[in-house]
């Protein structure tokens, strides 16, 4: 990458940064709740590209875990527990029930993956709808306090949409770190050869669980902050549908890219409001604009951009050996 | 000079089929030794099963005289003894030096001690030898699905090589490799051997290659072993030449 390039690239990332602090104040109690609802799941696809993207373990379970970490979060914060405690909880929890779903990775691969992780979506729903002493069951959980962050109460949507972007950089940087550590390399291995890089080593075991474990942690924390988003919930919004949208949104983004999640999240949560105008057609046209995309570029949007890329790339060095080639000749 | 792998009495049955059957042999420190025989004698199965990718039916395996039958291929790498597969077999989405690291990163630390330490484990010097080593230089930052066969070829023992293992088991380095670049691929291996120090069994059909590159040549036939000695005798034997060689 030229220096040119870098800079480009940093000063694109500032300016999303500060239109992401700034332009929201400006915004409507509605815009700000789905922009926070970006926030949120952008946190959960990531978790999900984590376990699908980079490990190469395919998740249907994904809403599950936002779920579970919802629900932990909404029984906490309204016994009065702070929402930085009911995080942690909703993370350990979800480590741990993502680390024992992880088993069941390292007998089946694939659809059949697949379809034991969309079995665990299901169970989860039958706890979250049957099991009412804990979770209010149809009645679901009303009431969800929103947090004060240094004394400060974030009730309104703008400073809550705050709490969801803050969360949302935390979590950014960490997926980032990880993905950079020698884990993040492993977790690659394992998705592109996990037979070699068992012979290299790697506890391709290990991994896998940690895999899905960190990814359903992250699921976790998405959970936590769309409870006092929501401010109410019961068990609809967890059921299978999320799991298939969050992979939808993982997908659609680019599968395996670092910033997929929040492209894919963005077109999942805002493309469906910004084609409201067309009224009953709007979900039709959304299906239809995914599976165009997805016949033009199987990889997702950052497959587009990654292959333009990879062509420049390739165009640069054949010309480079053009130049280099009569010289070779002339040594001869 | 002491045997670095002991082998014996190794069996494995798939079903009716017994595709090793029997078969015991050392390899000394520092040698290379060559295995040869036709195709379904057993030679790809005896390599999975001192390394752990499958488990052998009877027998038992030792690496330094540590008894490793039944442990996993993870295990075995660590312990020292690493391998090549027959067919190609690098990280096509990292580059080259990602895929080297990543082939010696397992080998430094705990796992978690890892996490928290350097993101490159503190083996870009180490990866960056081994390119040179190898002649890889200007594709470094390559994503490795884009070399050539046999630039992957190279990549795919290099990487054999990143965690300095006491013995290497290489399962047809030389298949689809062309002539110049197989000189090149000798070399490497001659250099790692007398330099490094590494101890080699190498699987190969090209007998030019094996016959110049091994010390001791081990002939397989219908899971047994027909023949071990110097590549001369090896060359002279008359059931070798009636089984594999030809006249």
């Amino acid at each position: 990458m030229t220096a040119a390039a870098k800079y480009l690239r940093i000063a694109l990332g500032v300016a999303a940064v500060l239109a992401l602090i700034l332009v929201p104040a400006t915004f409507n109690r509605y815009g700000l709740y789905i922009l926070s609802q970006w926030a949120v799941m952008s946190i959960a696809a990531m978790g999900l590209n984590l376990t699908l993207g980079y490990a190469g373990q395919v998740s249907l379970a994904q809403g599950a875990f936002v779920g579970i970490g919802a629900y932990a979060g909404a029984i906490l914060t309204t016994q009065g527990f702070p929402l930085i405690a009911a995080t942690a909880v909703a993370i350990v929890l979800c480590f741990a029930i993502g680390w024992l779903l992880g088993y069941p990775a390292l007998r089946v691969q694939h659809h059949y993956l697949a379809f034991v992780t969309l079995a665990f979506s299901t169970l989860a729903f039958l706890v979250f709808r049957n099991e009412s002493w804990l979770t209010g069951g149809i009645y679901g959980i009303s009431n969800i306090p929103r947090p004060h962050v240094f004394g400060m109460a974030t009730s309104k949507p703008l400073p809550f949409y705050y709490v969801c972007l803050g969360a949302l950089a935390i979590v950014t940087a960490a997926v980032w770190w990880l993905i950079r550590s020698p884990w993040g390399r492993a977790f690659m291995a394992l998705r592109e050869n996990p037979v070699r890089a068992l012979s290299l080593g790697v506890d391709t075991r290990r991994y896998t669980l940690m895999a899905f474990a960190i990814g359903s942690a992250l699921g976790g924390v998405a959970g936590a902050l769309y409870a006092p988003l929501t401010q109410y919930i019961d068990p609809v919004p967890f059921n299978l549908s999320l799991s298939l949208d969050l992979l939808m949104m993982v997908i659609v983004g680019g599968s395996g890219f670092f910033f997929g999640p929040f492209l894919g999240t963005m077109i999942a949560v805002l493309l469906p409001e910004w084609l409201r105008f067309t009224q009953g057609y709007y979900l039709m046209l959304y299906a239809i604009a995914v599976i165009l995309l997805l016949i033009w570029s199987p990889s997702g949007i950052l497959g587009i951009l990654d292959r333009y890329l990879t062509q420049r790339r390739t165009r640069a060095a054949s010309a480079l050996r053009a130049v280099a080639k009569p010289k070779l000749e002339v040594a001869q | 000079m002491s045997a670095v792998l002991e082998v014996k009495d190794v069996k494995k049955t798939f079903g009716g089929i017994t595709a090793v059957d029997g078969v015991s042999f050392d390899v000394r420190e520092g040698e290379i030794l060559g295995l040869i025989g036709p195709n379904g004698c057993g030679k790809s199965t005896l390599f999975n099963c001192i390394l752990g990718q499958l488990t052998p039916s009877a027998g038992e395996v030792k690496v330094d005289g540590r008894l490793v039958t039944g442990l996993r291929p993870s295990d075995l790498n660590r312990l020292g003894v690493s391998r090549t597969f027959q067919l190609l077999q690098v990280f096509p989405r990292l580059s080259v030096r990602e895929n080297l690291i990543l082939a010696g990163q397992e080998h430094q630390g705990s796992m978690l001690g890892r996490l928290f330490g350097p993101s490159d484990a503190g083996l870009t010097k180490a990866a960056n030898e081994m390119i040179g080593f190898f002649k890889l230089d200007h594709l470094a930052p390559e994503p490795a699905g884009g070399l050539s066969y046999g630039q992957q070829k190279l990549l795919d023992a290099a990487m054999a090589f990143m965690g300095g293992p006491r013995l290497v088991l290489l399962d047809e380095p030389a298949g689809g490799v062309n002539p110049t670049m197989l000189g090149d691929l000798k070399d490497r291996l001659i250099a790692m051997n007398r330099e490094k120090g590494a101890t080699f069994v190498v699987i190969e059909h090209n007998m030019e290659f094996v016959m110049s590159l091994c010390s001791r040549v081990m002939v397989m036939a219908e899971g047994k072993v027909l023949a071990l000695g110097q590549p001369d005798e090896i060359r002279a034997n008359p059931a070798v030449v009636e089984a594999y060689l030809g006249h």
